[in-house]
């Protein structure tokens, strides 16, 4: 079984018991200090390894970068 | 002169003109924004050559996140982190953004932008103060971008915002100052620190902020967008402390006519 949802607005699905943990390990593209909203709220870091995903979530993977 | 012949004068200067945001005291009144630049080196040398203590980053999809460290070369200068909510257009939005900012860069501190036009990147004054409200009850301290009106930035101060942060002519147009008896009397209405916001094109342009009694400068693309970032990164620290010098210092009121600065009694018969 997989869960269908969204990481950065790409449709995407993982297996059922994904936490939001691996998917930053998939997602994060070589950053650290990543920041992670889950259907406009945060995760915070300490609850990535508890939260899991679910049908239709929105995920947003964020990095530092350069702003004005 | 050389730098060092001016050490004493500016540790005075200094002493007897603090700057702080929110009880972090600050000796350089240049907080700069970084994107724009080409490459984490050309932005450690613009770091320095400004040298700011204070300066502004933002989150992105991580996708559309170049490789390298940016904050391993700001932790190396020394500088303090305030991150942005850029392109956010709603409160809720910029709440958002403020939230995750804190969770990636391990600061309560925000620059805080609402926008309400795509075209003019103006702060939309409804949802700013809605966000800035709700962000200081969540303990942030919030530094809003806001417009050049006096009121508006009254009531961001009344609301609890640790700054106020108008801008002197929309975001990256470089056109100065364009209503500078507004920023001044924005000076006049709150208590909290002026930060002069967007607008800035050139040194003069940061000098006269200061002047007009500004607190401090911040500004991103006048210096990543010049042919040479380092130098006018040098360039706006010398505005930054001259302007403020010269508003301590007390301009002269300006006249209609002439008045000689050398004495007439005693002058000559020469015709």
């Amino acid at each position: 079984m997989t869960v269908p949802l969204t990481v950065n607005g790409v449709p995407a699905e993982f297996p059922a018991g994904t936490t939001v943990a691996t998917l930053v390990a998939e997602r994060n593209g070589g950053h650290d200090r990543v920041a992670v909203a889950r259907n406009s709220d945060v995760v915070p870091r300490s609850s990535w390894a508890t939260t899991e995903l679910s049908p239709g979530d929105r995920l947003e993977v964020l990095a530092p970068t350069a702003g004005g | 002169m050389s730098t060092s012949d001016l050490a004493p004068a500016l540790a005075r200067e200094e002493a007897t003109d603090p700057f702080a945001i929110a009880g972090q005291p600050f000796t350089s009144r240049l907080v700069l924004g970084t994107g724009g630049l080409p490459s984490l080196e050309v932005l450690e040398r613009v770091v320095r050559a400004s040298g700011t203590q204070l300066v502004t980053v933002a989150l992105r999809r991580v996708e559309a996140v170049p490789g390298g460290s940016m904050l391993e070369v700001l932790d190396r200068c020394g500088v303090r982190l305030l991150p942005n909510t850029a392109g956010c257009m709603t409160a809720r939005e910029a709440v958002l953004a403020a939230r995750l900012g804190r969770e990636a860069f391990g600061t309560d501190w925000v620059k805080l932008e609402v926008i309400g036009d795509e075209v003019t990147l103006l702060p939309d004054a409804v949802e700013l103060v809605d966000a800035a409200e709700q962000l200081v009850a969540e303990g942030f301290t919030v530094l809003p971008y806001t417009t050049d009106d006096p009121v508006l930035g009254r009531r961001l101060a009344d609301v609890g915002c640790a700054a106020v942060m108008p801008l002197g002519s929309p975001i990256g147009s470089g056109l100065g100052i364009r209503n500078p008896h507004s920023i001044a009397l924005l000076r006049e209405a709150v208590d909290v620190p002026v930060v002069l916001d967007a607008g800035i094109g050139t040194a003069s342009d940061a000098a006269l902020a200061m002047e007009l009694g500004c607190d401090a400068v911040l500004l991103a693309s006048a210096v990543t967008r010049a042919r040479d970032p380092e130098r006018m990164a040098l360039a706006m620290r010398q505005a930054v402390e001259g302007g403020r010098l010269a508003h301590g210092a007390g301009r002269i009121p300006r006249r209609w006519h002439a008045q000689a600065s050398t004495a007439m009694q005693g002058r000559p018969e020469l015709g």
